[in-house]
């Protein structure tokens, strides 16, 4: 069972709801794995200290031209749509970090002068954490092109009874390959204008991948009327709320797992990990 | 005219309501959003829309039905997973391939080396992006569609359109609001940027974003400048960060307090500083100050009307 966590914005709690629900499940005796897939910015290890006991390199292909089998036809940067190969008479330029790696240059000349080789954009960490199989990725710094890295993690650990799959922010490529293949998207929002106006936009991303979501409101308090109105409209089950506690913020800045420091907040992570799978095996 | 882009690395630090401050406090200003997957600047600042055009910044392939004749090259070749076998029925066969196209990746190989001119190849709708007028100046604005990729092309197209509308207006200043992250919009956020300002809150988290951040601005070698937000959530991390930074050729230009009058403005959709310029609005004053000093902005720029609580 694959549940990701995400949120359209950043800072909403993505990271503290995925290590404290992989927390609660592992302290049950559940198999658990912890996926970091925001590879731009991985924190959930401050929080869950993994021993990390293997890194990998995640690489790409990218093409290199071999200049004597080159009769400057140009036909690789005919197909080429990101301009990431560029052919002037019998010289080549390749911009590897706008290549998307689709081997349309490759497979388009004629003289085989093309191969593609492999280029390190980022790196997987796999290891474990009190009993929890946790993976991470890593985008190299200066490099654009987040998904790949994700779709190293994803495949780094093998399925467990339960996968927890901590999103980066957003709602584009990086999400998409995230919570991809998830059987479920929780979006966790705040109770702000900023909040409601991304979370709309999660859940019609959510939507539009055809994957079942719920909410959770985060820093709940006086001002959470607006998104359930908007979750009631819209048929989003709202699955659980974690009120506005300095004691939270306080642990988090910390690196501290909420359930761990305050353990009455076990309750509401059980319950709400509960309401996610009562969910999942509903629709069975 | 000097370009100041307001990253974090991590998201919510706060820099939207950091920007929309420095809005109300600039002159001969133009703002731009670049968070254009979860644009919230809009939000604050609300802009009237001017112009509104749609954004393409790829193409997207598509199975002609009648034209497939299953023979599965596509599926063969296509290296994002974006074809499956499981399109209508069609002229040359009973059951044909369908590209995703959220998937697709607009490489177009498939089309390329389709054998029956069987795939469309036409130009995708990613987006809009908007020019706008605000209370403070010029705004350029965008909004990514719905599980849309492109989100760097998107966000080269609003910084270029905030510089010429800066251009023909003669203003000091475009003040961008970035995504979060370091990835491909972060990095068409700041690439040839003047100034960069990392907002940062005093977390192991946050800390370790935003070393992530400097590293990227370095890579890049753009002047940095620091605003610890939230600073007194922990003091002494704040220091540390603080100390990172001088370390790495970052300026630290101030610090924020915690206080929930800044959500509350966010509520009553004003910036900060217009709500109040004593406790958080007074750091957030200061911190334009030292900004401005850091980046060295024109009287134009700095000398505002002065601030009022409304």
């Amino acid at each position: 069972m694959k549940i990701a966590i995400a949120s359209g914005k950043g800072g909403t709690g993505k990271t503290t709801v995925a290590t404290n629900l992989a927390y609660v499940a592992s302290r049950h005796g559940r198999a658990v794995a912890y996926l970091d897939c925001d590879v731009e910015e991985p924190n959930g290890h401050i929080f869950l200290k993994p021993a990390i006991d293997r890194t990998d390199p995640v690489c790409v292909l990218v093409p290199q031209v071999a200049e004597e089998k080159c009769t400057g036809c140009g036909k690789c940067t005919e197909i080429c749509q990101y301009g990431a190969i560029l052919n002037f008479g019998k010289d080549t330029l390749i911009y590897r970090e706008l290549c998307h790696s689709c081997g349309g240059c490759a497979m388009a000349c004629p003289t085989n002068a093309i191969a593609e080789v492999l280029n390190e954009v980022g790196q997987r960490q796999t290891g474990a954490a009190d009993g929890i199989a946790f993976a991470q990725g890593l985008l190299n710094v200066g490099e654009p092109q987040s998904p790949p890295v994700i779709k190293a993690v994803k495949s780094a650990l093998p399925e467990r009874a339960l996968t927890i799959i901590d999103a980066p922010p957003g709602t584009s490529c990086p999400v998409i390959e995230s919570v991809r293949g998830a059987d479920f998207v929780l979006l966790v929002t705040e109770p702000t204008p900023f909040g409601l106006n991304d979370l709309d936009l999660a859940a019609q991303m959510t939507r539009a991948l055809g994957l079942p979501l719920g909410v959770l409101i985060n820093r709940s308090g006086r001002t959470d009327k607006p998104v359930r109105a908007y979750c009631k409209k819209n048929d989003i089950d709202v699955l659980g709320k974690i009120p506005d506690d300095r004691r939270i913020a306080e642990a988090y800045c910390r690196g501290e797992i909420t359930c761990d420091i305050e353990p009455s907040y076990r309750k509401v992570y059980e319950s709400l990990l509960s309401e996610i799978e009562s969910r999942i095996n509903g629709s069975d | 005219m000097t370009e100041l882009i307001v990253i974090s690395g991590k998201g919510g630090t706060g820099k939207t309501s950091i920007v929309a401050s420095f809005a109300a406090l600039a002159g001969s200003m133009a703002l731009a959003d670049c968070d254009v997957d979860a644009a919230n600047l809009h939000l604050v600042v609300n802009p009237s829309v001017l112009r509104r055009e749609a954004f393409s910044g790829g193409y997207l392939a598509t199975v002609l039905a009648d034209k497939c004749t299953a023979c599965g090259k596509c599926e063969e070749l296509c290296r994002f997973d974006a074809v499956s076998f499981d399109g209508p029925s069609g002229e040359m066969a009973d059951k044909t391939y369908r590209i995703d196209p959220i998937a697709c990746e607009g490489c177009g190989v498939c089309a390329y080396f389709c054998e029956h001119d069987a795939i469309d190849f036409s130009l995708a709708v990613n987006g809009q992006w908007f020019v706008s007028d605000t209370r403070y100046g010029p705004m350029v604005h965008a909004r990514l569609g719905v599980g849309e990729s492109n989100s760097g092309k998107l966000v080269s197209l609003v910084r270029s359109q905030a510089k010429k509308i800066a251009e023909q207006q003669g203003l000091d200043l475009i003040l961008v609001d970035g995504p979060p992250g370091i990835g491909c919009p972060v990095i068409a956020s700041v690439t040839g940027a003047d100034v960069v300002l990392v907002v940062a809150e005093p977390s192991l988290s946050g800390f370790h974003d935003l070393k992530r951040a400097a590293d990227l601005t370095r890579h890049f070698g753009i002047k940095t400048l620091l605003c610890v937000n939230k600073w007194d959530l922990n003091e002494d991390l704040a220091a540390a960060m603080e100390q990172w930074a001088l370390r790495h050729s970052l300026q630290v230009a101030g610090r924020v307090r915690y206080d929930s009058a800044v959500t509350k403005a966010q509520v009553r959709r004003r910036p900060m500083v217009e709500c109040s310029t004593t406790g958080v609005g007074k750091d957030i004053v200061d911190l334009w100050i030292a900004v401005c000093t850091a980046a060295e902005l024109p009287r134009s720029v700095v000398d505002r009307k002065a601030v009022t609580a409304p």
